[in-house]
């Protein structure tokens, strides 16, 4: 249960070693926090990333979760539920970002990219979505990114899961508002990560601390959607109102 | 679309929280008369079920997320004036506001009530609240003669303080996780009138304040400042020091005596549902509350005859104050020091005045000695209670800050108010938590009683 400070006790990282997902996890530690679970395919990375978060008073547990594999995802989420109770948070924050140029042709890897963004974060979320109707309480961050906002030509694949598990996000977290549980649907643009080392960074890019705190604001404030930064709110507004002929010109990589 | 709809069987889920309307939780609520809670029980699931009475505990200790939670019908003409000795046996639904009105007019007033009237009986045991006598009188749970209990095996006991002590204490701030208070019998005080004489005193500081009830406290039934939380430097604690007891016949006016003991209160107005979401709390009103508050005060004023309500439940005459706090909604923080540590007290003050957190009078008491309740709250000392509105920037810091000084100094926090401690700070606060906790997995062995707060602060799973 949070407490009326909106400090979770449970946090769940889909995602565990995602940067931006262990740093929504640092920045909403406090004294109140009891257990962090760290989901995540790569489980001795996990166990690093636990290591640098455990202290007294901290259970953090790293548990194998791989997002293609969606038939396991609603057991997982059961057997975090029985070793660790409610879940107060769960962040989902596991993607494949891919290598945009080949994704286009490359059927392979489009479709382990569509399978872990779309199909496997639909399904592990909707295992976490029915835990916390179960217990009446709770709140999912989705990230998503101003990829899916308006998909660009450079990465479709990426940018068309994102627009899809933004909308699945925002009409999921719509029908659970009335059973206690929370969505925020979280949109940052180019993010400094390991996701991204060595790309080109775009305008506006941002880092995982900022991304985090501006999901902590926006869980405090009870919103549905922010971005990082928030400027880009407005960028995407009016990008997304930009006719086809200027869009398809603009250098976007 | 198919047309028919699916064959789940519509359950009145809705969304419940506290007082301080911060972490809602959705549960099964569901009102019914004391009868039907034993068969209603059979429904709970592992979630669950819990019962709530008027929900103005402050945080979650009246909600059960995804469980249960009843709402026990009861009138308070069903309570019965016992004979032979002035006590009065009560279903626990009923509410002391709903009591008052019967037993005042007879001449008879609640042992203990809280700064509101809108608790029930089961809620007033279940947290074993205090009030403003409770440096002479104790707690409610002292003033319990007996319970009728409903266990989570589906059996009702009469529990007293001498057939089954370890249950009766166990029940007595237990919130609600014994078993459910069906109704209850109470001792309670026999009254001339249903006005109030009271002494009212401004003092300068907290050293004075301290000083003050430390001497005069003892010669009031009632006593209990209203600090300013905002003044700093040498006003720091300064404060309104309000103490009385029932007025005697020959206290009132002639106009007075010819109804003695005629009671009708009633609100003034009612805050609406429309606040603004950022509510109309912010440092500048609150400020010019405080100022008011304390200016208007006499210097000295004694025997002063008042209500029960203008005395007791002030706050009462605006229906939900609690909305003036917007959306985010509020905190109450209330904790106890034990004697000796004034120093701890005045510290505590002064970061809560430094933070520049925008809260209204505090309430500061002296509380006399404890019950045998394992998780009963008042222990000899010093509480202070004060709202905060959970939205202040850097509040988590400042509270759990504020936790480690309690507790270091020996004191603890109140389960009817807490929305933010610890497991961790509960059982530093409450030492006697295993031997309640083991009193309640005799009676409950498999967890049918729970609450958001039980499942919070590590009380029950």
């Amino acid at each position: 249960m949070d407490n009326a400070l909106g400090e979770p006790q449970t946090m769940l990282l889909l995602g565990g070693t995602s940067d931006i997902g262990l740093a929504i996890v640092r920045e909403l530690l406090t004294p109140a926090a009891r257990t962090v679970v760290l989901a995540c395919r790569d489980v001795d990375k996990g166990e690093r990333a636990a290591a640098g978060l455990r202290h007294d008073g901290l259970t953090v547990a790293v548990v194998a979760f791989d997002g293609a594999a969606t038939d396991t995802h609603e057991q997982l989420i059961t057997d975090v539920v029985a070793a660790h109770g409610d879940i107060d948070l769960a962040i989902v924050a596991f993607a494949l970002l891919g290598d945009g140029p080949s994704t286009i042709t490359d059927v392979a890897a489009a479709a382990e990219i569509a399978e872990v963004n779309f199909t496997g974060t639909v399904t592990a979320t909707i295992a976490v979505a029915n835990a916390m109707r179960t217990q009446g309480h709770g709140g999912i961050v989705m990230l998503s990114s101003v990829a899916g906002e308006r998909v660009r030509s450079a990465n479709p694949v990426y940018g068309g899961t994102k627009a899809g598990i933004d909308g699945f996000a925002q009409g999921l977290g719509d029908g659970l508002a009335s059973q206690g549980v929370h969505v925020l649907v979280v949109r940052p643009g180019f993010v400094h990560s390991s996701m991204t080392a060595g790309r080109a960074a775009a305008p506006f890019a941002t880092t995982p601390e900022k991304v985090a705190e501006v999901t902590a604001k926006g869980l405090r404030a009870g919103r549905r959607t922010v971005w990082a930064p928030g400027l880009l709110r407005y960028v995407f507004m009016a990008l997304r109102h930009t006719p086809g002929p200027v869009w398809r010109r603009l250098p976007l990589g | 679309m198919n047309g028919h709809t699916d064959a789940v069987p519509m359950k009145p889920r809705r969304p419940l929280s506290g007082w301080g309307r911060t972490n809602p939780s959705v549960a099964d609520v569901v009102e019914l008369p004391n009868h039907e809670v034993r068969a209603a029980l059979k429904e709970a699931g592992p979630r669950g079920a819990l019962v709530r009475g008027l929900g103005r505990s402050y945080g979650d200790a009246a909600q059960n997320g995804g469980g249960l939670v009843l709402r026990l019908l009861g009138a308070a003409h069903q309570a019965v004036l016992q004979p032979d000795r002035p006590s009065v046996t009560v279903p626990a639904g009923v509410s002391i506001d709903e009591l008052l009105r019967v037993i005042v007019p007879r001449g008879f007033f609640v042992p203990v009530t809280p700064g509101t009237r809108f608790v029930t009986i089961g809620g007033a045991i279940a947290s074993d609240i205090h009030g403003k006598n409770h440096h002479l009188e104790g707690s409610f749970g002292n003033h319990v003669d007996a319970i009728t209990l409903l266990l989570a095996d589906g059996s009702t006991e009469v529990v007293t303080p001498t057939d089954r002590p370890e249950l009766f204490w166990a029940t007595i701030g237990g919130m609600g996780l014994t078993g459910a208070i069906l109704d209850a019998t109470i001792r309670v005080l026999p009254i001339e009138t249903s006005r109030m004489a009271v002494d009212t005193t401004r003092v300068p500081d907290l050293e004075a304040l301290f000083t003050a009830m430390a001497e005069g406290d003892d010669d009031y039934r009632y006593s209990v400042a209203w600090i300013d939380p905002q003044a700093r430097g040498r006003h720091l604690g300064r404060s309104v020091l309000s103490r009385g007891d029932h007025a005697r016949l020959d206290r009132l006016d002639p106009a007075d005596a010819i109804d003695p003991l005629a009671y009708g209160p009633h609100q003034l107005a009612s805050i609406p549902p429309l606040v603004p979401p950022m509510g109309v709390i912010n440092h500048a009103t609150v400020a010019a509350f405080n100022e008011m508050w304390f200016r208007k005060a006499p210097r000295h004023r004694t025997d002063e005859v008042q209500s029960i309500a203008s005395f007791f439940h002030p706050l009462d005459m605006v229906g939900a104050w609690n909305r003036i706090y917007g959306r985010r909604g509020m905190l109450q923080y209330q904790f106890v020091v034990p004697f000796g540590q004034e120093d701890t007290m005045r510290t505590v003050v002064e970061r809560l005045s430094a933070s520049g957190t925008a809260s209204f009078l505090a309430v500061l008491k002296r509380f006399g000695a404890g019950n045998s309740a394992p998780l009963s709250f008042p222990a000899p000392g010093w509480t202070l209670a004060v709202d905060v509105p959970a939205g202040s920037r850097g509040l988590g810091e400042l509270l759990h800050g504020l936790d480690r000084l309690v507790l270091d100094a020996g004191g603890r926090h109140y389960f009817a108010k807490d929305a933010h401690t610890t497991a961790h700070a509960i059982r530093r606060g409450y030492p006697r938590l295993d031997e309640w906790k083991a009193v309640r997995d005799e009676v409950d062995p498999h967890g049918v009683w729970q609450s958001d707060l039980s499942r919070r602060l590590g009380l029950t799973g």
